[in-house]
């Protein structure tokens, strides 16, 4: 009866989050959710029934793969203690205003929503990104504690969320961390792969500096493998985390590839966000797209890509995908937000090769139509040719946004770290790899996957690390490592 | 923005559009090997841009690069003096130049490929290979790097577009005399101009000469992530910056390379003509 009373009070919508209109956002790289104010915030937190986990109901905070206290810091929100909520978070999370804003809630924490199962879900992840933001812009960052040093030295190796939040996490724990960057900016796929108009960089700058207060030392324009070696940092520090990231981009392999126009997602946007070609000439590296940019693939780069492209002048931008609308591996809300701002669909159809110009540029893409088949390994449905479907789109820029593979060049340098035939770092559930004292995570150990799953993975890692220091050097046998990623 | 320290030890002009930097950067000084490069940014605005080391040393904590002022960044890069620093300097980045005894190499360099041959000459030297160096310029006053080349060759060939200095004509000319000669070479190294390694290794091909290039296609990164610097190499993509950037001249598409480095001219020349006009 409690519950039937409690639950005919909840608000059924989230409260709106004001947006920048899709006419005027297609022309300016600023942010497209603009942040509610307090008020809505706590109105918001007070759409939440504090639910208690029980044996056979998993809630909100079982979905955090960073496992932040959710129900304990939107209480301090509903009281109105903003501080109080957001050191809660804090204890926890070491980006709270990159998650606020890039985390798939909807699958995570939302998803598991009690109010989720009949309404919409409590707004967990502009909450966040509310108390982050007032956090940041009112300097409320408090006294930063330093705990007493445990005298053990870790080299991190890649400044992106993994790296960040075990170089934070261990930080905090007394240990001394040194990052190691190979861009001249820290932030790893933050600064060069998530565009301004998601994430703008001034918050992942404040968001490293707040790391940095902590204690972490981030040697930028540092690349391990041709400066220092894994082995060489082992000589000078007590463990080594890797997390290099999936920064390899995949190919179609498909005739006509490299000619002028054809892009990697990676290279247009890190032209565009690491470089701030949108602001060339102001800043000196160029981009350049046609009046029709194609974007292949469905995913999370892909809407990027093709929502960049709109921004930076494209008459018409659209995404070439395989599969169907209802199998778009990107997240709802940057599906929906391409759809506003313009960004067509070409659903159910790949590419089989590119025609060029006389001066090698591309000018078309030949096209096929497909239908969906019996289910694959992932259990999406494998996507069938139908034969003489062939079909031109006219482009003069292509976005190749199918995938990311692991960085290579760590593998490559340290012989004794062992890796999977996808090229991951072999690592059991700790994290540790094949090599005593060498714990890896994020991306170049699962393989292309989210920011926060990154996130999760280098907080795992920095629990074993920390452990490892402490009190249990003992470490797997090689062999372990043999059969690939545990 | 936290401050870098890659300060320039030495600047100087080695002809009008030729600028020389000896920058501060111990770490890589010490890592460093003959036919790397570096990427540097000159200032928070700027582009990152791939140069091929002209010399390092450890000793020193130095490196050097040379480079030739075509577009705004090379030309800023001109305007730096001893004492200024860069923003950003990466490196070394790509691999090195594959060194064994071969025999005798004959080392064929051309304007600014002249700066980025001398480690590479010097590495074969000290690998045990008899050198014959051939350079060459426009004219005589835009040779580089004479007296160091020559000082770590065994032979050495002069050429000059205009006859100023040595043999009149291109170095093309005197590899074919040499081949035609009958002299026994095991190897050709070629660094310049595009259309001079193309022409290179155009001529060495029907004689099977193995011939090693040293490409410089636009690029982004350097450390393997973008793939702006693909090139084609035996109908296969190859990556600039990680795979290379030495590869098997003979097998090099040079049109595609070609084509590929002209992708942004227009805007090359939008960002030099503001540069000049600020100057």
């Amino acid at each position: 009866m409690a519950e039937e009373k409690k639950k005919s009070r909840i608000v059924p919508k989230k409260y709106p989050m004001p947006e920048q209109d899709p006419k005027e956002r297609v022309r300016n790289f600023n942010e497209v959710p603009i942040g509610q104010d307090k008020e809505t915030a706590i109105l918001e937190a007070k759409r939440c029934l504090q639910c208690k986990p029980g044996p056979n109901r998993e809630i909100c905070k079982d979905g955090c793969p960073v496992e932040i206290d959710i129900p304990a810091f939107i209480k301090e929100l509903q009281e109105g203690n903003l501080e109080g909520a957001m050191s809660i978070i804090r204890e926890k999370q070491n980006l709270p205003a990159v998650c606020g804003r890039v985390c798939p809630y909807e699958n995570q924490c939302e998803g598991l929503c009690i109010v989720g199962k009949k309404n919409e879900p409590v707004g967990i992840g502009r909450l966040e990104r509310f108390l982050a933001d007032w956090e940041r812009n009112e300097q409320m960052h408090g006294k930063i504690e330093t705990p007493p040093s445990t005298g053990k030295k870790v080299a991190v190796v890649g400044g992106g969320p993994a790296g960040l939040t075990v170089a934070g996490d261990l930080a905090r724990l007394g240990h001394k961390v040194t990052v190691f960057e190979a861009l001249q900016y820290s932030g790893g796929v933050l600064v060069y792969g998530i565009p301004e108009f998601r994430l703008p960089k001034e918050i992942v700058r404040a968001e490293v500096d707040f790391i940095k207060k902590t204690g972490v030392e981030i040697k930028n324009d540092f690349v391990v493998g041709k400066l220092d070696t894994v082995d060489d940092l082992l000589e000078e520090y007590d463990a080594v985390f890797v997390g290099t990231g999936a920064g390899l981009p995949n190919w179609t392999n498909l005739e006509g590839e490299n000619l002028n126009g054809i892009l990697s997602a990676n290279e247009f946007l890190t032209r565009v966000n690491l470089m701030k070609a949108f602001r060339f000439p102001d800043y000196d590296t160029p981009i350049r797209v046609g009046k029709t940019v194609v974007t292949l693939g469905g995913g999370n780069v892909a809407m990027d890509c093709a929502r960049t492209a709109l921004r930076l002048g494209a008459g018409e931008s659209i995404i070439l995908y395989r599969r169907s609308d209802a199998e778009l591996p990107a997240r709802r809300e940057e599906v929906n937000h391409a759809r506003e701002e313009g960004v067509k669909f070409e659903m159910l159809a790949a590419p089989l090769k590119y025609i060029g110009d006389d001066c090698g540029n591309v000018k078309q893409i030949e096209a096929i139509r497909m239908k969906l088949g019996e289910p694959d390994d992932s259990g999406r449905r494998r996507p069938i040719r139908i034969e003489g479907s062939n079909f031109i789109v006219d482009c003069q820029t292509v976005l190749v946004a199918i995938g990311q593979s692991p960085n290579p060049l760590v593998p490559m340098t340290t012989p004794d770290l062992k890796t999977t035939k996808w090229g991951t770092i072999a690592v059991d559930a700790k994290g540790r790899t094949s090599k005593k004292g060498v714990f890896a995570g994020g991306d170049i150990s699962t393989g292309a996957a989210t920011v926060i799953l990154a996130m999760g993975d280098g907080k795992r890692a920095a629990k074993a690390m920390h452990s490892y220091l402490m009190d249990d050097p003992s470490w797997p046998a090689p062999e372990a490592f043999e059969k690939g990623a545990c | 923005m936290c401050v870098k320290m890659y300060e320039i030890v030495k600047a100087e002009k080695l002809t009008p559009d030729v600028t020389r930097l000896e920058i501060a950067a111990p770490k890589i000084a010490r890592k460093a090997k003959a036919g790397q490069f570096i990427m540097l940014t000159v200032d928070e605005h700027g582009e990152r841009i791939p140069l091929t080391m002209a010399d390092f040393s450890a000793e020193k904590g130095t490196i050097t690069i040379a480079a030739l002022e075509i577009g705004k960044t090379t030309r800023q890069l001109g305007t730096l003096k001893a004492g200024d620093s860069l923003f950003s300097l990466v490196g070394p980045l790509g691999l090195s130049t594959h060194l064994e005894e071969f025999g005798t190499v004959v080392c064929v360099g051309g304007g600014i490929g002249l700066a980025l041959m001398y480690p590479v000459v010097r590495a074969l030297k000290e690998a045990g290979n008899r050198i014959v160096s051939i350079i060459g310029a426009k004219n005589k006053d835009l040779l580089m790097y004479e007296d160091e080349i020559t000082a770590v060759s065994d032979e050495m060939f002069v050429c000059t577009d205009d006859g100023s200095k040595g043999h009149h004509g291109f170095v093309s000319d005197a590899l074919q005399k040499l081949i035609d000669e009958k002299r026994k070479i095991d190897l050709v190294y070629a660094v310049g101009p595009i259309i001079m390694m193309k022409v290179i290794a155009n001529l060495t091909r029907p004689y099977n000469i193995h011939t090693v290039v040293s490409l410089n296609p636009i690029m982004v990164d350097g450390t393997g992530m973008c793939g702006s610097c693909r090139v084609i190499i035996d109908g296969e993509t190859k990556f600039g910056c990680v795979d290379g950037p030495e590869f098997d001249g003979h097998k090099v598409d040079f049109e595609n390379l070609t084509a590929r480095n002209k992708r942004y001219l227009a805007e090359e020349e939008t960002s030099l003509r503001i540069f000049q006009g600020a100057k």
